[in-house]
């Protein structure tokens, strides 16, 4: 028996070296800043002293929309309320509130939120503040080729919902995430900063069986976060929700897949003489185009092209940039789809299950834009997705961990439902006392998270690699493909939906 | 754990005695005469024919300790007491079932004891024991949910790792942890509002005394939440080949099989125990998702929670 109990002990001290082991790696995670990340940080100092040195339950790395999503959605649920949550951003709108005046153009950054989008706001009461200020909703959605040969018409009867989404501007979203933490007595402290260097210490298993007192402290199980001010705060999990080049992601020393397209974006705002009601993408062979309604006689362009051509066009005069932006919505790179006859028997004809197709469906013409209403900005496009999105006391949400081709305004709609689930699964773990910064809690959120954001991110990239060639079978492939969304009806309801929000596959309908 | 939060949710509102899972088993004590002997104080009886063999639990009856423990027991987890905390290591099913028995507890806990299901620390202010608790596992979580913890062990080496993991975090270092039994604890005359033994009762010498014990520990209308692995062949198949030769996630030799009790047997033995049995559950492994969930049936892991009655029939 004796000796029985021997072997046990040697397999158990076996363990804890290698465990041992995982510290020494766990250590290399603590990485200090070595360049200091040099902000310009106006706001140095004006963090209040009083609960400095005590600890936060979670540290969101990031008060930008994600962020305070999450923020919101924290306050709001029962279990999760009562947590001490610090948000760490340098914008200073973050602690003196946004105005925004009804009467200014609209800004160039918008995001198409999904109906499954707006369902969590409403949920969290921000909704209500955004439909104060300017929002468009679209009841339509026209997706067509420069070849001629494929269009497809969405329209949100076809799923018996009254619109498809919404554009807002993300100042809008913003700042109605910021009203709707105002009315709740959520324990919230600002750290009007940036993270410079993080420390997660080990957990138990590490420090091994005999270090009773020595090194372990109250602090044990916190991660310690010093910021670009000097200020430094604990906390038991540290979110991530600081955009493409995540911070948190590189000092957590989370690994990422990606590459950047070699294309740049323009976006900007344009006026019409009328109301926009429709959102239009067109397929060139430089790149998507997309207009989008943003309220009023305002449209949104997001326009996908090359950087020699990028920087050509946001140089070019006002006029000369309308003249091509009209040209690439209208006769430019090709002809107008001929809708009519597809139905009469064209080579696409075997596709068309369904011969009423309504007035509304055929092929229509953007409405003209008359003037820019703001700069245009130019970004470079890439797809970035981080291998994990969490550790023991890190996760990461929204652009932290996946960034998307801005096709379909999907990005912002993919970090709010990382926002929301996260909050949700933290709520679930708190109403069963788990300690919120454990592995196997966390690991809940990723699952559930990386099969919708990989399968939008596919879905995104796969438009971007097809419309990236032109070769004449591949534009009839394409078109095919159009037309099958266009005329086989359970399929068409089915790319609306999961368009929409909705947790499914196009396919598994 | 969507599952759970809606097994919640079907949990909390009729009141216990509406569940299927009680109903379901009611009638089938009658069958079970035989098991009063097999927890009686006289040896057993050999069981009759056509039986599966139950064969009697106590092996070291005859050792002079005064505890209801198992020795050789006592020496397993010893050896694997330094991975107690390690979710990938053997208490890996242990961490993974974890949130679903918790689910268990807060729902039929807050309904025994009138607190409100939406709140984050519904325990606050009730004195909870947590018999034969490892490293802490289910301490912490309790400790979280507001109440006041004791945890006790008879494994010296457990009591420091729960002790030191505990320390961690401001709220959980607030529990109390002894290296001692619950028959000392019942020496000492403490008692608790709800006593805990969870998957402790298939590894002690005597089921019957210990729960005895257990029932001295709680107050009058108090609670006791106990769960085991159940006597069926199913759970042999499964909580013995599967977890402990196939898929290794225990240590070879962590269950004997014939030291399991059947819900019937528990009921039974709590019963004569002065612990009348309101609502029981089994927990369901989808080895598709790795999780676990609360189901009807009982027939490999199951949890029951009682109350002790005022009247003592020992």
């Amino acid at each position: 028996m004796n000796s029985l109990i021997r072997r046990k002990l040697v397999e158990n001290a076996y363990r804890l070296k290698l465990s041992h082991k995982g510290f020494c790696t766990g250590a290399a995670a603590k990485v200090s800043s070595s360049n200091g990340a040099q902000p310009s940080n106006d706001h140095v100092g004006q963090q209040k002293s009083s609960n400095k040195s005590e600890p936060h339950d979670i540290a969101i790395v990031g008060g930008g929309m994600v962020g305070m999503a999450l923020a919101c959605s924290l306050a709001r649920m029962p279990m999760t309320k009562h947590l001490k949550v610090a948000i760490i951003d340098s914008n200073p709108a973050l602690s003196n509130g946004l105005s925004i005046k009804k009467e200014d153009p609209p800004d160039a950054r918008v995001s198409t939120v999904t109906p499954a989008t707006i369902s969590l706001f409403k949920d969290i009461g921000a909704w209500k503040y955004v439909e104060q200020h300017r929002h468009a909703y679209f009841d339509q959605m026209q997706v067509w080729d420069y070849t001629g040969l494929g269009y497809t018409r969405y329209d949100a009867r076809d799923v018996h919902k009254e619109y498809l989404g919404c554009v807002v501007e993300n100042k809008v979203l913003h700042s109605s995430l910021l009203s709707c933490m105002q009315d709740t007595d959520f324990q919230k402290t600002i750290y009007p900063s940036r993270l410079s260097s993080m420390a997660l210490n080990p957990g138990i298993l590490s420090m091994g069986m005999n270090s009773t007192s020595s090194g372990l402290n109250e602090r044990g199980n916190l991660a310690k976060l010093d910021l670009s001010d000097g200020n430094s705060l604990y906390a038991k999990l540290v979110v991530g929700a600081d955009g493409s080049k995540s911070r948190v992601r590189e000092l957590a020393g989370f690994k990422t897949t990606g590459w950047k397209y070699s294309q740049n974006a323009i976006i900007c705002t344009v006026e019409h003489h009328a109301e926009n009601r429709c959102a239009w993408q067109r397929f060139l062979p430089t790149g998507p185009i997309a207009l989008l309604p943003i309220g009023d006689n305002f449209s949104n362009i997001v326009w996908t092209m090359n950087p020699e051509e990028a920087t050509d066009r946001k140089s070019m005069v006002e006029d000369d940039f309308v003249k091509a932006v009209n040209s690439a919505l209208d006769y430019g790179f090709g002809p107008h789809p001929k809708s009519s006859n597809f139905g009469s028997g064209g080579i696409f004809s075997w596709f068309k299950t369904d011969t009423t197709i309504c007035a509304n469906e055929c092929f229509k013409v953007p409405p003209k834009v008359m003037k820019l209403a703001s700069e245009r900005m130019v970004f470079p496009l890439s797809l970035m997705h981080a291998n994990n999105y969490v550790s023991k006391h890190v996760v990461l949400i929204g652009d932290a961990a996946h960034t998307v081709h801005p096709l379909a305004g999907q990005g912002v709609n993919l970090g709010f439902g990382d926002a929301f689930s996260l909050s949700r699964i933290i709520s679930e773990g708190i109403a069963v006392g788990t300690d919120i910064s454990e592995v196997n809690l966390l690991k809940k959120y990723e699952a559930e998270r990386k099969t919708a954001n990989v399968t939008m991110m596919a879905i995104l990239d796969g438009f971007q690699r097809a419309y990236s060639v032109d070769f004449g079978p591949l534009n009839v492939l394409r078109a095919a493909a159009f037309h099958g969304a266009q005329y086989i009806p359970p399929l068409k309801r089915s790319i609306i939906s999961y368009a929409s929000g909705d947790q499914r596959l196009p396919i598994f309908s | 754990m969507a599952m759970t939060w809606k097994l919640l949710k079907q949990l909390r509102p009729p009141p216990y005695t509406a569940t299927a899972s009680t109903s379901l088993h009611r009638p089938r004590f009658l069958n079970f005469q035989n098991a009063t002997r097999l927890f009686s104080d006289q040896p057993p009886l050999p069981p009759p024919s056509g039986e599966p063999p139950p064969i009697p639990p106590p092996q070291n009856s005859h050792s002079p300790s005064p505890s209801s423990l198992n020795q050789a027991e006592l020496a397993k987890f010893a050896a694997i007491a330094g991975t107690w905390w390690d979710s990938e290591g053997p208490f890996k099913p242990l961490h993974a079932m974890n949130p679903t028995r918790l689910a268990f507890i807060r729902s039929t806990l807050c309904r025994h004891f009138r607190r409100d299901p939406l709140s984050a620390r519904p325990f606050e202010g009730l004195k909870f024991i947590d018999v034969g608790c490892g490293g802490g596992i289910l301490s912490e979580p309790l400790a979280r949910m507001g109440a006041s913890v004791t945890g006790v062990d008879a494994v010296e080496k457990n009591i420091k790792i729960a002790r030191l993991h505990a320390d961690l975090d401001p709220v959980t270092s607030s529990i109390e942890y002894h290296c001692t039994t619950a028959e000392k604890l019942v020496d000492e005359q403490r008692s608790f509002d709800a006593v805990f033994a969870l998957e402790v009762i298939e590894h002690v010498a005597n089921p019957a005394e210990f729960c005895k014990s257990l029932s001295a520990l709680t107050v009058p209308d108090g609670a006791t939440v106990i769960s085991t692995i159940n006597r069926s062949m199913r759970a042999y198949a499964t909580a013995i080949i599967a977890a402990e030769y196939l898929l290794h996630w225990l240590p070879k030799g962590t269950h004997q099989w014939s030291s399991f009790l059947t819900p019937e047997e528990l009921v039974l033995i709590l019963e004569r125990a002065s612990i009348s049995v309101q609502e029981m559950a089994g927990f369901a492994y989808n080895p598709l998702t790795g999780r676990w969930s609360i189901s009807d049936d009982v027939s490999v892991n199951f949890i029951a929670y009682g109350t002790k009655t005022e009247t003592a029939t020992l």
